[in-house]
């Protein structure tokens, strides 16, 4: 099984999920670098994902959208946040608009993956927190979605464990 | 995102609500519905109109209810509404558990 762990907060809206697999750091990081190979697994069977911009540099974004049995399609969003390959990503992920353009009015999450070794396989580390759309608003407001790398304080402020957590 | 998820404005609400530390604190602190607003609205160092905009905000997301008692309006959350943090996150892991496998098979080379 490549679960090892999965934590949820309720209190603070955030989950910890920890998988170790048998690969190379470089070989897993490729799942996430490669939009071909990401396409393969973002989406379940029934809704396959295409990716159709990938770009994983601080600021940068990757625009997707998945498939319906009945050919609807939902359409998603992430802005690249921090990246450090082959062991860091940190990106927020949304839904869009059918044009690609983010949908301020739905929920999005601060995702942080890390990976390193463990074992002599590769742990891989996510980490989910909801965001408020109040944050997003201002976000939008301090035009972050053109000049995205002003806000990145902010987002580590957000994925800092808060001592409230129980 | 998460594939599957209800996209229903029900849903957008409780997530918009559950997803701020403030209006958290305010479901924990009226689990027992003896606080009005301004009573709540002294726990934190924002202005009674922005306590107001929270509890609202809880309100519309079905997570509050506000009963009048005498002259003022006391704030009772909704304990079952409240199940909605545990449906977000559970829907969130549920998703990523799919992904997660679909990663190992795709590592041990027989991802389709």
């Amino acid at each position: 099984m490549s679960i090892v762990s999965v934590e949820k907060d309720f209190d603070n809206l955030t989950l910890l999920l920890v998988a170790d697999f048998d690969a190379t750091i470089e070989r897993v990081w490729q799942l996430w670098a490669d939009p071909r190979q990401l396409e393969r697994w973002w989406g379940p069977p029934t809704h396959p994902a295409t990716v159709e911009r990938h770009d994983l540099a601080i600021g940068g974004e990757v625009s997707y959208f998945m498939t319906g049995p009945d050919g609807e399609r939902t359409h998603g969003w992430w802005r690249v946040t921090s990246v450090h390959p082959p062991r860091l990503l940190e990106f927020t992920d949304g839904f869009a608009n059918a044009d690609g353009t983010p949908n301020a009015a739905t929920p999005t999450t601060a995702v942080q993956m890390q990976l390193g070794e463990h074992d002599g396989r590769t742990r891989m580390q996510l980490r989910f927190v909801y965001e408020s759309r109040e944050y997003m608003e201002q976000l939008e407001r301090w035009g972050a979605f053109d000049v995205y790398p002003q806000s990145v304080g902010q987002m580590d402020a957000l994925l800092t464990p808060t001592q409230e957590a129980r | 995102m998460v594939v599957g998820e209800p996209t229903d404005e029900a849903l957008d609400e409780l997530f918009h609500a559950l997803a701020d530390a403030t209006r958290r604190d305010i479901l924990r602190r009226s689990t027992g519905g003896e606080l009005s607003v301004s009573r709540l609205a002294e726990a934190y160092p924002v202005s009674f109109a922005a306590v107001q905009k929270h509890v609202a905000v809880l309100e519309r997301a079905g997570l509050i209810t506000k009963e009048r008692h005498g002259r003022e309006r006391l704030v009772r959350t909704d304990p079952d509404a409240v199940g909605g943090a545990r449906q977000v996150l559970d829907e969130l892991e549920t998703a990523w558990r799919g992904r997660v496998d679909r990663m190992a098979d795709l590592l041990a080379g027989h991802g389709g």
